[in-house]
């Protein structure tokens, strides 16, 4: 067994100031009072979805405190995606928040587009159906938060509700990309295939069915008043803290802040198309609170069947596909940027997903990568929300968050 | 933009004086190259006064120059909700790479909390050091991976714990 033969060990000494922070915590944890109780909330536990770990220190049924542990799926994508080329990054993209992949591969192409500055190129049809397919991925991403936060706290109907109808677009997403979860559909200047044909129709239908569906998805939980007392004025975040705390995407909506950034940077093709941005109301309880949250989710649906719809219009009239539309025209054989840097953002359906790229001369691949995942910093809120929350109503906090581990720790 | 740069820096300079910062307006995106040792006053002005309220952050960044270069950058990615202004802040610290000598940049998480994750995740992952972090322990890797993987000088140890990890 050969070791590493850079020496590590002044890291071992007990003053160094690096390892400081870490004794304080395992002081601190050490030194817990003999009414307090520490408990492991993860990293193997359903309502966590995913693996994360929260240390809890409890005092009978009462949270004190809440320690979360992330990085148990970092599968570092910052390292890679400075060692490949911009192309070859999008595929681990659709890997970061695993359940709209479609809108990251977005945001990430957006980036590499402007800094070629060919982003006023690329043909209306191609943006449509960006918008079109990231719309679809946004609603199949808020049925899971909707359908497992009714799992989280004890209703199990409309996790199957959600699932049956997720399923017709995770069909309909395979069937234009080959893939059911990770696309790799978007790629820098174009598409991977224009839309199969007849998607529009399948897509037509589908929105057909799905209108009373949802109908019936509200009735069964919005006002379900076993839902609302769960829900209502539990784990309220003002705005300010939300603010303060970098929450974006329905998480800083429902605590009443209209900030959505489709509208706000007024990306691809969104100025044309008409929708509204729902934010919080605190209906049932106070603004903010889980059921809020919730809400904004339920009403967001709507609105992308809306974005949906005018989508399908105008790519079955005036942007109707011809024989020879190549969606690939504009992919850059060789991706040139020059050396500068960039940030980028867009509206995922958890929040702002952001992309830094710090760009090299004569080179496709990029020096630096830094991806901000939006569940980065809504999970970072936790600790602040369970403050003397009950147990069982941590649970029902964190399913409102709707975290993704795979972007929390990418 | 160009516009709205030149007026934070003529804030800046009326604030701090004329070494605080510098423009760097080479790409798409200008940025402040800001003083570190003003770094959280200058945060704190910007985030409080009524002319830029940049209350959001969006994302910090620690960026190795480079082995020639000799330095370490971190960017502050910062948004106002009340006006829709986007601003970027460098900080550039120079630095030798030796481990026990970490690149040192006062911390901001005073100024929004955001900043106490993010700074773990440069820490752990660059070893960029924070003065005045409250808690800067690893935040993705274990708290006892040897090393700073996204520096380009990084090399991972053969073993970690008796499993293979190379």
């Amino acid at each position: 067994m050969q070791l590493s033969t850079r020496s590590t060990d002044n890291m071992s000494l007990p003053d160094n100031p690096y390892r400081h922070a870490q004794r304080v915590y395992e002081e601190r944890l050490a030194a817990i009072g003999a009414e307090e109780m520490i408990i492991n909330m993860g990293p193997q536990h359903p309502s966590t979805h995913g693996v994360l770990r929260l240390q809890l220190i409890t005092d009978g049924e009462l949270v004190k405190e809440v320690i979360p542990h992330i990085g148990y799926l970092h599968r570092c994508f910052e390292k890679h995606a400075e060692s490949m080329n911009y192309g070859k990054t999008i595929p681990f993209t659709d890997r970061m928040d695993y359940l709209a992949s479609m809108n990251n591969s977005h945001a990430f192409v957006m980036g590499v587009e402007r800094m070629l500055g060919i982003d006023q190129q690329i043909p209306k049809r191609i943006e449509y159906i960006r918008v079109l397919v990231c719309e679809l991925n946004r609603i199949a991403s808020h049925l899971i938060a909707i359908g497992t936060y009714g799992i989280d706290i004890g209703a199990f109907t409309p996790f199957m509700w959600c699932f049956r109808d997720r399923e017709h677009i995770m069909n309909m997403l395979e069937w234009a990309s080959g893939s059911r979860m990770l696309y790799n559909y978007i790629w820098v200047g174009g598409l991977f295939y224009d839309l199969p044909v007849d998607f529009e129709s399948r897509c037509g239908e589908f929105i057909n069915y799905f209108k009373p569906k949802l109908v019936e998805l509200d009735e069964l939980l919005t006002a379900n008043q076993i839902f609302i007392s769960r829900t209502a004025n539990i784990g309220t975040l003002p705005a300010d803290v939300a603010i303060n705390y970098g929450c974006s995407g329905p998480m800083l909506r429902a605590s009443g802040i209209k900030w959505d950034l489709r509208r706000v940077d007024n990306y691809s093709v969104y100025p044309e198309i008409e929708f509204d941005i729902p934010v919080g109301s605190g209906e049932m309880g106070s603004l903010g609170d889980c059921w809020d949250r919730f809400k904004v989710r339920v009403d967001e649906i709507r609105e992308s069947v809306r974005i949906i719809e005018q989508c399908l219009e105008r790519l079955t009239r005036e942007l109707k596909r011809t024989a020879d539309f190549d969606p690939r025209a504009l992919v850059p054989k060789k991706v040139n940027v020059k050396a500068q840097d960039y940030y980028v953002r867009a509206e995922n359906p958890k929040g702002e997903l952001g992309f830094y790229f710090v760009t090299q001369e004569k080179s496709d691949i990029p020096k630096r990568v830094k991806a901000r995942g939006p569940s980065f910093h809504n999970l970072s809120v936790l600790p602040e929300l369970a403050k003397g929350v009950l147990i069982a109503d941590l649970v029902a906090i964190l399913g409102s968050i709707d975290i993704v581990l795979g972007e929390v720790d990418r | 933009m160009e516009e709205l740069i030149t007026r934070i820096h003529a804030l800046l300079i009326a604030q701090f004086g004329e070494q605080v910062a510098t423009i760097e307006s080479s790409g798409l995106q200008p940025a402040l190259v800001v003083d570190p040792a003003l770094l959280p006053q200058v945060c704190l002005l910007l985030r409080d006064h009524e002319d830029t309220y940049f209350d959001f952050l969006s994302c910090i960044s620690a960026v190795d120059d480079g082995i020639e270069a000799g330095t370490f950058t971190v960017v502050y990615h910062l948004a106002s909700i009340p006006y829709n202004y986007q601003l970027t802040l460098k900080v550039v610290v120079p630095n030798d790479r030796r481990l026990d000598n970490l690149p040192s940049v006062p911390s901001v998480s005073g100024v929004w909390r955001t900043a106490d994750w993010h700074e773990r995740e440069a820490f752990d992952l660059m070893g960029v050091y924070f003065e005045g972090h409250p808690d800067l322990r690893r935040i993705l890797l274990p708290e006892d991976w040897e090393g700073y993987p996204l520096r380009k000088d990084y090399e991972e140890a053969e073993m970690y714990h008796g499993i293979a990890i190379k």
